[in-house]
C-alpha cells in the first residue's frame, strides 16, 4: 500500500505555528512545511535543524585563499619573476602587499560560488527540476504542513482530529509521491 | 516576530494581504504592457543597437577613432567605465549591507536596485574589453597556462587587480541577486496560465517548492553572501581607484582616492537607483511599497555620501597646496581655471552644493525634486571622472606635449549607446522579473504594514 501523507493547510504564519507547537506537544510528527516566505521560529519546533552552510562558505573561502597564495608563489615569485618597477619580488612575503587584493577577491569568488553551488544541489533546486510543492498557493499565500503517515504511530482519524483544532483551512489525505 | 515602534513610517501603505503583494508584484508580468513601455525599449534598443554599431566600426577600425592622443591616452573610456562601475555600487550595497544592518526599507528597493547594478556592471566591463583594440585576445587577462614561454598576468598591477574585482563582483552579484529570485519565480511559476510562461518561469524557478528546511538554508545563504558582498563592495571601487592612486601623476597620486571613490560610488548609484524607482513606482502602481519614506532614506544616503565626497574635493584642494609639490598645486589650479574650468566648476556645482540641500526634510521628501537632483548628481559624477582623467593628464610635465581632448562621434557613439542598452536590459526586467522582492516584502507585512500598526487589519488579532 502507498504511503499516506496528510496536507493541513493554513491562511495564517502565526496560526501555522501555534497550530505545529499544539500538534507537535500532542505526538504529531510534523514532516515539513510549505510556505511562500520563510516562517520564522519554525525550525525548532518541527526539528530542522540548523544547515551547516555557513562552515561550507568558511572552507571554500580558506581554499580560494591557498590557491590564490600558492599561484602568486608559483608565478611570480618561481617560475617566472619579473622585475616590475622595482617592486621588491625576491620572495612572496616581500612581494605580498602587491597580491592582497586579488587574495581577497579570490577568497571571496570561492566562497560565494562554492557556497551557492552547494545550495543549489542541496536544495535539489536545478534548472530543469520539477517543483513538489502540493499546492499552487504555498508561493503566494497559504501554509502547508505535511505529516506523514509513516512517520506517526497515530491513527490518522486521530490526527485529523487535533489538527481540526489548530484553526486550519483545509486538510487532505492522499497518496504520497515522491518528486525529486 | 519582531515588533517595531509605533512612531516609525510604516513601509507598507494601506491595508495588504499576503495575496495582495503577489498580485501586485505580479499584475505587470501577466498583463499586457502599456504602450509607453514599448515605445521606451523601441527607443532605448534603436539607441543602444547604434552604439553596438559604433564598438564593431571601433574595433574594425582602431583606438585611433577615439579623440585619443600622445598625451590624453585616457578619457572618454575610462570616465564610463568608472561612471558605471561607481552606479553599480548602489544595489549591492542596498542588499548586502543594508541587510546585515537589519534595514527593513531596502526590501522594497533590493531586488531592482540590484539589478540596476548587474546591467551597470556589464556596461562598465564593456569599456576596458573593448579600450584593448583587440577584444579577440581579451583573454590574456586571465591567468591561464600558454604557449608564450611561460608568460603570466603581473599580479602586481592595479589593472589586473581591476580585472579580478570586476569579474568577483559581477558574478557574485549576479549569484545574490539570482538567489533572492529563485522563490519569486516559484511565485509566479505557480500562478501562471499560459503555457509558455509556465515552462519558462518552472526553469527560472529551478524547481523551488519552500520547504521549511529550503528556507533555513536561504536565509544563512543570503546572510552569508551579504557578509562577503559588503567588502567586496567596498573593495571594487578602491581598486578601481588604485588604477590612478597607484600612478605618479599629479592630481592622480593620492591616498585619499579609495574611501573618496567608494563614497562617491554609493553617491552616484543611488542617484541612479532614485532615478529609475521614480519612474518605475509610478509605471508599475508600486506607490504602497515604494513611497515618500524610501525616497527619504535614499536622499540622506545621497546627503551624506555626496557630503563625504564634497570633503574629499575639499582635502585633495587643500592637500595639493600644503604638500607643497608644484606640480600637485598646478595640477588642481589647471582644473579650477584651466580650458576644463567649465567641467570642474560643474562637477562642483552637481556633487557639493545640490546634495547639501537634502538638508531640507521638505525638499528631501518631495519625489519631482528628488529625481531632478539624481540626475543632476548622475551629470556631476560623470563630470568627476572626466575631471579627475583628463584634466590631470591633458598638461603632463612637458608643456610641449600639452594637449586638449575632444570626444570622436564614436567616442559619443559608444557612450549614448551603453546608455541604450542599459535602459532596455531595464526595461526587459521591468517587464519579465519580480521588481519587488515578494517573499521578502511578505516578511515585514505584519511588521510594518499600515494596517497592521494602527489595528485596522480585518481579521488580524494580534498574536502576542
Amino acid at each position: 500500500m502507498a504511503e499516506r501523507v496528510i496536507y493541513a493547510m493554513y491562511d495564517d504564519d502565526e496560526t501555522l505555528k501555534t497550530g505545529a507547537k499544539k500538534l507537535v506537544s500532542g505526538g504529531v510528527h510534523i514532516s515539513d512545511v510549505f510556505s511562500p516566505f520563510p516562517v520564522h521560529g519554525i525550525d525548532p519546533i518541527i526539528g530542522v535543524k540548523h544547515t551547516r552552510l555557513g562552515i561550507v562558505a568558511f572552507m571554500l573561502g580558506l581554499t580560494g585563499l591557498l590557491l590564490a597564495v600558492f599561484g602568486f608563489k608559483l608565478l611570480m615569485i618561481d617560475e617566472w619573476p619579473i622585475n616590475i618597477g622595482g617592486k621588491p619580488n625576491f620572495s612572496l612575503m616581500e612581494n605580498f602587499p602587491a597580491f592582497v587584493p586579488i587574495a581577497f577577491e579570490f577568497t571571496v569568488l570561492f566562497a560565494a560560488h562554492g557556497m551557492a553551488i552547494i545550495y543549489l544541489l542541496r536544495n535539489k533546486t536545478l534548472p530543469g527540476m520539477p517543483a513538489d510543492n502540493p499546492y499552487p498557493r504555498t508561493t503566494d499565500d497559504r501554509f502547508v504542513m505535511e505529516i506523514r503517515m509513516s512517520e506517526n504511530h497515530m491513527a490518522a482519524s486521530e490526527i485529523h482530529a487535533k489538527i481540526k483544532e489548530t484553526g486550519v483551512i483545509e486538510i487532505e489525505e492522499k497518496d504520497y509521491v515522491v518528486i525529486k | 516576530m519582531h515588533k517595531e515602534s509605533a512612531i516609525r513610517e510604516p513601509l507598507i501603505l494601506g491595508h495588504k494581504t499576503y495575496h495582495d503583494i503577489t498580485e501586485d508584484v505580479c499584475r505587470s508580468i501577466e498583463g499586457k504592457a502599456p504602450k509607453a513601455w514599448y515605445i521606451m525599449l523601441g527607443i532605448a534598443m534603436l539607441v543602444g543597437l547604434y552604439g553596438v554599431g559604433c564598438i564593431v566600426y571601433l574595433l574594425g577600425t582602431g583606438i585611433g577613432t577615439w579623440g585619443l592622443n600622445k598625451t590624453v591616452e585616457w578619457a572618454w573610456d575610462i570616465t564610463n567605465f568608472v561612471w558605471w562601475v561607481g552606479i553599480g555600487h548602489a544595489g549591492t550595497l542596498i542588499s548586502a549591507v543594508l541587510l546585515l544592518f537589519r534595514q527593513r526599507w531596502r526590501m522594497a528597493i533590493n531586488r531592482s536596485a540590484e539589478a540596476m547594478t548587474i546591467f551597470a556592471v556589464f556596461m562598465a566591463g564593456l569599456f576596458p574589453l573593448i579600450h584593448m583594440g583587440r577584444l579577440w585576445v581579451g583573454y590574456w587577462v586571465m591567468p591561464i597556462p600558454n604557449q608564450f614561454g611561460s608568460l603570466w598576468v603581473n599580479f602586481n598591477s592595479p589593472l589586473l587587480w581591476d580585472v579580478f574585482a570586476i569579474s568577483t563582483y559581477l558574478s557574485v552579484s549576479l549569484v545574490f541577486w539570482y538567489i533572492g529570485l529563485i522563490p519569486d519565480f516559484a511565485t509566479i511559476r505557480d500562478r501562471a496560465k499560459s503555457p509558455v510562461a509556465k515552462k519558462a518561469y518552472s526553469l527560472l524557478s529551478f524547481g523551488w517548492s519552500g520547504r521549511a528546511k529550503h528556507w533555513n538554508r536561504f536565509e544563512i545563504v543570503s546572510l552569508v553572501l551579504a557578509g562577503l558582498a559588503t567588502p567586496l563592495v567596498f573593495s571594487v571601487h578602491s581598486i578601481v581607484s588604485f588604477d590612478f592612486a597607484t600612478s605618479v601623476i599629479p592630481g592622480w597620486h593620492t591616498t585619499i582616492f579609495p574611501p573618496y571613490f567608494v563614497a562617491g560610488a554609493v553617491f552616484s548609484g543611488f542617484a541612479m537607483v532614485q532615478t529609475l524607482l521614480l519612474i518605475l513606482r509610478k509605471g508599475m502602481k508600486l506607490e504602497a511599497y515604494i513611497h515618500t519614506r524610501h525616497v527619504e532614506y535614499m536622499n540622506i544616503v545621497i546627503m551624506v555620501t555626496g557630503s563625504i565626497v564634497g570633503v574629499a574635493y575639499l582635502t585633495e584642494l587643500f592637500i595639493s597646496w600644503y604638500s607643497g609639490v608644484e606640480y600637485e598645486s598646478y595640477a588642481f589650479i589647471n582644473r579650477a581655471t584651466g580650458p576644463y574650468w567649465w567641467a570642474y566648476w560643474s562637477m562642483m556645482t552637481c556633487n557639493v552644493i545640490s546634495p547639501q540641500l537634502m538638508w531640507i526634510r521638505k525638499l528631501r521628501r518631495s519625489l519631482l525634486f528628488t529625481f531632478f537632483i539624481s540626475i543632476v548628481v548622475n551629470i556631476g559624477m560623470w563630470f568627476e571622472r572626466f575631471v579627475i582623467i583628463v584634466t590631470s593628464i591633458h598638461r603632463d610635465y612637458l608643456p610641449s606635449a600639452w594637449s586638449m581632448f575632444y570626444p570622436t562621434w564614436v567616442d559619443i557613439g559608444i557612450f549614448i549607446g551603453t546608455l541604450g542598452l542599459f535602459f532596455s536590459f531595464y526595461l526587459l526586467f521591468a517587464r519579465y522579473f519580480p521588481v519587488l522582492a515578494i517573499s521578502e516584502v511578505k516578511t515585514i507585512l505584519k511588521i510594518s504594514g499600515e494596517s497592521y500598526k494602527n489595528g485596522t487589519a480585518p481579521g488580524h488579532n494580534d498574536h502576542h
